[in-house]
């Protein structure tokens, strides 16, 4: 008799629980679509690059020419590559041992990681230690180590916004730990009240739950909300408090679209707040290459900050990162250009400033444009993508669309989705993926599509939601058990 | 809250067993109660290489969340010697070598503890280079002037390869799998190769080959009853995945005196007696050409282990990184899955996954973090899971899928690069044919050293048989016998190499592992260095 080696009862649980949304059943199905022949929108991940945003040039000229440091040698590169990322590739090239194609330190390229310090240094105003800075194959890969160093088993639990990004969920899942939602008020632009937090952790400490760590995204995913200063400081005297660490998912710190509340770093913050909570708070913090005006998401270039983890902890960290013996090379060129780009009076400053400008304000326009055509709609309620890169609609869907999402064994949101999809061709990620409160429904998409077809793409959505009202609020003829 | 202390208690037990095949004795630290955030008890901590001094008192009487004795116990069990505690040694010695140069008798460190190619001055594959330049800078290929620096077919490639990525964007997430005309790629280089079909569906591209082993275990291991059949000597990546996704490692023993022969009835062995502890053992992990070992198997060998986790019900998990490095006529390397289909085994015969990745071979690009894994003979609803876990990192780097397509399909007879290409590559290959016979004998010729040929991988794994003064005096320092060893020959002669208990080793023998990568004029001081140092420690410490 022949043994099944490995099948599906036999599958670590912690698998077969967690759940990604964002490349999910909706996902999926836009795929098959696709293959089909359908014209698809992708809007289920914030990946600009996908949807005709163009990379910058000046960092594709300079890991081009780390990529080939032939060309350096060749009298006519300079037909090719203007000298300032001829000067950086030089540069760069100069802090590996052996070019892009050596194992750096398992932390990552300790120039690189000195430059990122400067970075964060000029940002915040306060010193950071490079030592304290670890380089990772995408921030994904980076919230994984630290959730992993912090989740011993079921009974810790992380304090994790809702709605959020998934990867937390399904990391936390993947781990074996325990998710404590506290919920951000939709009636305050998403706004974070100390108050939820508390009875978010009474609750859970009731069940015997060690609440370890809390996450934030700021700006939020798939919210967008930027937190005030004010805020922050609340978060961390909570931290300080109730003895958590906090995890700050900063990634989106370069898409900031409204003027009101600038990006601040909970590191300074947490600086300003001086005794006893600078020394007292525990903070990682997370950064990327993957979004901002960049999007080089296919890079995966990530780092994580630590403040005030004690050293031997760091030591643990600094081991499990040798395990994958080091980050991708050319992305962690990718985020030493990030940090530290061309400057005034370099020959590609006019270039990349222009670029850089172009994106961020056609951001803010597409913010706009998206939430005020959402608000259009009857049925439906937009808070403002105040940042990061996407739009988080509240539709309230009749009775009749609850219904027949129940009768075709579907979540009402994913229902709605999936119907948007088949008409339109319209890929989101509904808002079950993120979480939200009982009974009310939400989509996530992107503000990524090229401006120019953002018009047409929200007539089209318009059309089906019409459509979809039509078919399901006057469905009086539905019989009721 | 409970289950944690369980946890914990097991992991103690399951630590006594694995003794017997490491010589270092690493306790998992005793954890608080979780529930109060009183100050921690000390923890006694006995790590037998820790280089790094005792608990500062930050650490212990902190009421910071987050401290050494609150974290993820898998965490402090995992070891990953590679880049471990004489890899710090030597960093420290390199710093101060910059400093005071005349204070060591040697003039530089040579690392010859990770299979680094290109640290050590082996050059890229200028024709994969050429591609990925390309591709990472796009707009080149509308430029005139690229013809006077790309050769004509890496030029040609570029653009086959940017028009099977949506929009030419190799700044975009892909497919969680990896771009699905680079799999297609992959799946016809496989074929190419084996002389069976691949399908492209089965591949998952991956930041090199190590995550993609980290998925595999991930899914296999839900508890430590469950048991993982590794080789000792073993590669720690495995041993350190195990430990940290809360597995077993069951180890079976290579044989030194046969080549590094694997005996079935030793496997069949380990198992049933591993199955009579109650583990359920889940894979067998086989690690072709071998690391630290450097055999390659036998086709028979092969088809026995085959047919052994057919019978048993096991997953074959097969480690081929080093399969373009074999340096023997007498041995070729056959790919696990090849010998399965040879055997007339397929989809619903056996689950194997097989690994490969651009940091080895003759391409040596590790830093560019590429690899696979091919997934065959699972049930689609665990290749559900899989692509689940796949799609929470989104997916792997773009430019290393290029790259691990590129490996897959180099240049062929008639194409521009193709006599440059196999220049390098034949050159770089015999080179590391010749560094790995070289330093073979010279280990050879020492006193009480036996070494095993390399036949593949970058590696050598000689025995050393320690005096009992030697083993002595390790014991007053505190530190394993070959680590002393180590980190003796470190501060005579700079060279790095990884002691053998990083690997494993029959109790009461020890080895170290060193590469063969230094380029090929540093052999000879290498050798001299490490004879003169060999024949003083003796001296010093014969019996």
């Amino acid at each position: 008799m022949a043994i099944k080696a490995l099948d599906y009862d036999t599958l670590n649980e912690n698998v077969k629980k967690c759940q990604y949304a964002v490349r999910g059943e909706l996902y999926l199905r836009a795929s098959e679509l696709q293959k089909e022949g359908k014209k698809i929108i992708f809007t289920n991940v914030g990946n600009p690059h996908a949807l005709g945003q163009k990379p910058l040039t000046f960092p594709r000229q300079v890991v081009a020419l780390c990529q080939a440091p032939f060309l350096l040698d060749d009298p006519n590169v300079g037909m090719l590559f203007p000298a300032d990322a001829i000067a950086r590739a030089k540069h760069y090239l100069s802090l590996t041992s052996g070019g892009l194609g050596a194992y750096s330190d398992s932390r990552g390229l300790p120039g690189v990681r000195k430059e990122v310090a400067e970075f964060i240094q000029r940002r915040d105003g306060y010193p950071s230690d490079p030592e304290l800075i670890f380089l990772t194959d995408g921030a994904s890969k980076g919230v994984m180590q630290i959730l992993n160093c912090v989740i011993r088993g079921d009974g810790d639990g992380i304090l994790v916004p809702v709605p959020q990004y998934p990867l937390y969920s399904a990391t936390i899942s993947l781990l074996g730990g325990t998710l404590v939602p506290y919920y951000l008020d939709e009636s305050e632009n998403w706004g974070l009240d100390v108050n939820n937090l508390r009875q978010s952790v009474a609750q859970a400490r009731s069940q015997g739950i060690t609440v370890r760590a809390m996450v934030i995204i700021n700006p939020g995913n798939p919210t967008g909300q930027c937190l005030s200063e004010a805020n922050i400081r609340e978060i961390l005297k909570f931290c300080y408090n109730e003895k958590l660490v906090l995890l700050g998912d900063e990634v989106y710190q370069q898409n900031i679209y409204q003027d009101e509340r600038p990006f601040i770093s909970s590191k300074k913050v947490l600086m300003e707040m001086g005794s006893p909570f600078s020394k007292g708070v525990q903070l990682v913090s997370f950064h990327t290459v993957s979004k901002g005006y960049w999007g080089e998401c296919g890079q995966r270039g990530g780092y994580f900050e630590m403040t005030n983890l004690p050293p031997r902890v760091v030591e643990e960290i600094y081991k499990v990162s040798s395990i994958a013996l080091s980050p991708n090379v050319p992305a962690q060129i990718f985020m030493g250009l990030m940090v530290s780009p061309p400057k005034p009076g370099d020959i590609s400053y006019d270039q990349f400033t222009r670029e850089s400008k172009g994106t961020l304000e056609s951001l803010r326009r597409r913010a706009r444009i998206m939430t005020d055509g959402f608000n259009s709609c009857k049925n439906i309620v937009c808070n403002f993508t105040e940042g990061a890169m996407y739009s988080f609609p509240q539709i309230r869907l009749p009775p009749g669309a609850i219904q027949a999402a129940k009768q075709a064994g579907k979540v009402p949101d994913v229902f709605y989705c999936l119907k948007l999809l088949e008409a339109t061709g319209i890929s989101t990620v509904p808002g079950s993926g993120f979480g939200q409160k009982e009974g009310v429904f939400h989509l996530r998409t992107t503000i990524l599509p090229a401006e120019e077809e953002m018009p047409e793409i929200m007539d089209s959505f318009k059309k089906f939601n019409d459509e979809f009202m039509t078919q399901y609020d006057n469905n009086v003829g539905y019989s009721r058990m | 809250m409970r289950r944690f202390l369980i946890n914990q208690a097991k992991g103690l037990v399951d630590h006594s067993r694995r003794q017997h095949h490491k010589s270092s004795s690493f306790l998992s630290p005793q954890s608080r109660p979780l529930a109060s955030p009183a100050p921690a008890s000390l923890v006694s901590l006995s790590r037998f290489f820790s280089s790094t001094s005792e608990m500062s008192a930050s650490d212990s009487t902190s009421s910071l969340p987050v401290t050494l004795d609150s974290i993820n116990p898998k965490v402090l069990k995992c070891e990953y010697a590679v880049r471990g505690e004489i890899v710090n040694i030597a960093q420290k010695l390199q710093e101060d070598l910059k400093a005071n140069k005349g204070a060591y008798p040697f003039d530089e460190i040579i690392y010859c503890n990770i299979g680094n190619p290109q640290s050590l001055g082996q050059l890229p594959i200028r024709f994969f280079r050429e591609v990925l330049s390309l591709c990472d800078h796009p707009s080149l290929l509308d430029e005139s002037e690229t013809h006077g620096l790309f050769s004509t077919d890496s030029i040609d490639r570029a653009w086959k390869i940017l028009d099977q990525i949506p929009g030419r964007a190799t700044g975009a997430y892909s497919h969680s799998q990896g771009i699905k005309g680079l799999r297609d790629v992959i799946a016809a280089g496989i074929e190419a190769r084996d002389g069976f079909p691949a399908d492209p569906n089965d591949i998952f591209l991956t930041d090199g080959a190590s995550p993609a082993v980290h998925m595999m275990m991930q899914l296999l291991l839900s508890s430590e009853k469950d048991g993982i059949l590794c080789p000792i000597p073993q590669y720690p990546l495995y041993s350190a995945s195990i430990a940290l996704h809360g597995g077993s490692l069951v180890p079976y023993y290579l044989d030194e005196a046969t080549g590094w022969g694997l005996e079935i009835s030793d496997l069949k062995k380990q198992l049933e007696e591993a199955r009579s502890k109650g583990i359920a053992v889940r894979a067998l992990v086989v690690i072709n050409p071998g690391n630290p070992t450097g055999q390659v198997l036998a086709e028979e060998n092969q088809r026995d282990i085959v047919n052994f986790c057919k019978q048993e019900g096991l997953v074959l998990l097969a480690d081929e990184v080093y399969q373009e490095n074999v340096y023997v006529p007498d041995k070729k390397f056959h790919s696990f899955k090849k010998v399965a289909r040879s055997l007339g085994y397929g989809e619903k015969d056996i689950s194997l996954v097989s690994f490969q990745s651009v940091s080895k071979g003759y391409y040596g690009e590790c830093g560019k973090r590429g690899g696979y894994m091919e997934v065959t003979g699972f049930t689609s609803d665990v290749r559900e899971q899989i692509y689940k876990m796949a799609s929470v990192n989104l997916c792997s780097n773009i430019s290393g899928q290029i790259l691990a397509s590129l490996v897959m399909s180099p240049p062929k007879p008639g194409d521009d690069s193709y006599d440059s290409y196999m220049a390098e590559r034949d050159g770089i290959l015999s080179s590391m044919a010749k560094r790995a016979k070289t330093l073979e004998d010279a280990l050879n010729s020492l006193e009480g050293v036996t070494c095993n040929r390399a036949e593949g991988a970058m590696y050598l794994f000689p025995r050393i048989s320690l005096p009992q003064k030697a083993i002595e005096a390790a014991e007053a320092e505190k530190t394993a016998p070959d680590a002393f060893y180590c980190k003796r020959l470190l501060n005579a002669t700079g060279v790095v190499v990884v002691p053998g208990s990083g690997f494993g080793q029959v109790p009461g023998t020890w080895h170290f592992r060193c590469t063969i990568l230094p380029q090929e004029d540093k052999i000879p001081a290498i050798v001299n260095r490490l004879t003169e140092f060999h024949k003083s420690f003796m001296d010093e410490f014969r019996d």
